[in-house]
């Protein structure tokens, strides 16, 4: 994958597997500490401590429609070539956090790439998700919660044209507002 | 910091001009479009598919119309994967299926009614 933002989706489908119903994502880009920060926090399955010290493994997924999970060693090898770290934080029955930092001006390290696109693939795609999307670029903050979205709408799909047009403006000036690197 | 209250009065506004739309026309049956977002479907593409499934929509200003996302559907080869459920009609799996193939799709398939057989993987 040759964008963040393509990572960061990748790891939320596992997030949305484990039937989270709340989802908060963290993006932030410090200038100054020269660190470039992602995180995942859900409120799904989790896992047992034993999964977790596996789940970086290639050779483990909880999957049984094929047998190699790939996205999460994918991402950690990106960040660990880039002075960066990923680390998963997990409970059974309570949810798990995933963060991963790099070095933001490691000449290694992928572009953050569409954010706007993930996102909107995240909102639309799984709907009744509660998804908490904030993206700080050095301490200025865009904030974007589709639950008073879905409020406003009540029964009209997140899918009828003005709403899609609505929630991509949103999303696309909002984030390029904050002149970061996305 | 951006002005959230004003833009959920744009929303509302928005939401009476859609159910008058909504109101005028008569669906011809609710379509569900699914994405296959698997690891693979997504290094394969699977995101810029759902964005011109997406833009088409908004485009073409098509009502009726629900997009979703799902994970690994268990095709690999044939990422990025995108299943087509018009009304009672039986579901329809597409196979790689490019933005291109997709607005091709959105064309043919939701609009005209005609399956695209050439990207249809039979079941």
């Amino acid at each position: 994958m040759r964008e963040l933002a393509l990572h960061l989706l990748d790891i939320t489908e596992n997030s949305v597997s484990a039937k989270a119903d709340t989802i908060r994502i963290l993006v932030e880009e410090d200038h100054a500490a020269d660190r470039l920060k992602i995180c995942v926090e859900d409120n799904g399955s989790g896992m047992s401590a034993e999964m977790v010290a596996r789940v970086t493994d290639p050779f483990v997924t909880s999957r049984t429609t094929r047998k190699v999970g790939l996205g999460i060693p994918l991402l950690k090898a990106a960040a660990e070539a880039c002075n960066g770290s990923l680390t998963i934080q997990s409970t059974l029955g309570k949810g798990t956090w995933v963060t991963v930092e790099f070095q933001q001006s490691h000449i290694d390290r992928m572009p953050l790439g569409n954010l706007a696109s993930t996102i909107l693939t995240l909102v639309i795609g799984s709907p009744e998700i509660h998804w908490i999307f904030n993206y700080t670029v050095d301490h200025q903050t865009y904030e974007f919660d589709n639950e008073p979205v879905k409020e406003v709408l009540g029964d009209l799909a997140l899918t009828d044209p003005t709403v899609l047009g609505y929630l991509r403006e949103s999303l696309e000036t909002g984030i390029a507002s904050l002149n970061g690197t996305a | 910091m951006v002005d959230k209250v004003k833009t959920l009065e744009d929303l509302r506004k928005l939401r009476e001009d859609a159910l008058e739309k909504r109101r005028v026309k008569s669906a011809s049956g609710q379509i569900q479009i699914v994405v296959g977002m698997g690891t693979v479907g997504i290094a394969a593409g699977a995101r810029e598919t759902l964005k011109a499934i997406l833009d088409y929509i908004e485009q073409e200003s098509l009502s009726d119309v629900i997009v979703r996302q799902t994970g690994n559907i268990g095709l690999d080869s044939w990422e990025p994967i995108v299943q087509v459920t018009v009304g009672e009609n039986p579901k329809v799996t597409y196979g790689k299926v490019s933005p291109d193939v997709a607005r091709r799709i959105m064309k043919d398939h939701i609009v005209g009614g005609q399956v695209v057989k050439e990207f249809a993987i039979e079941a």
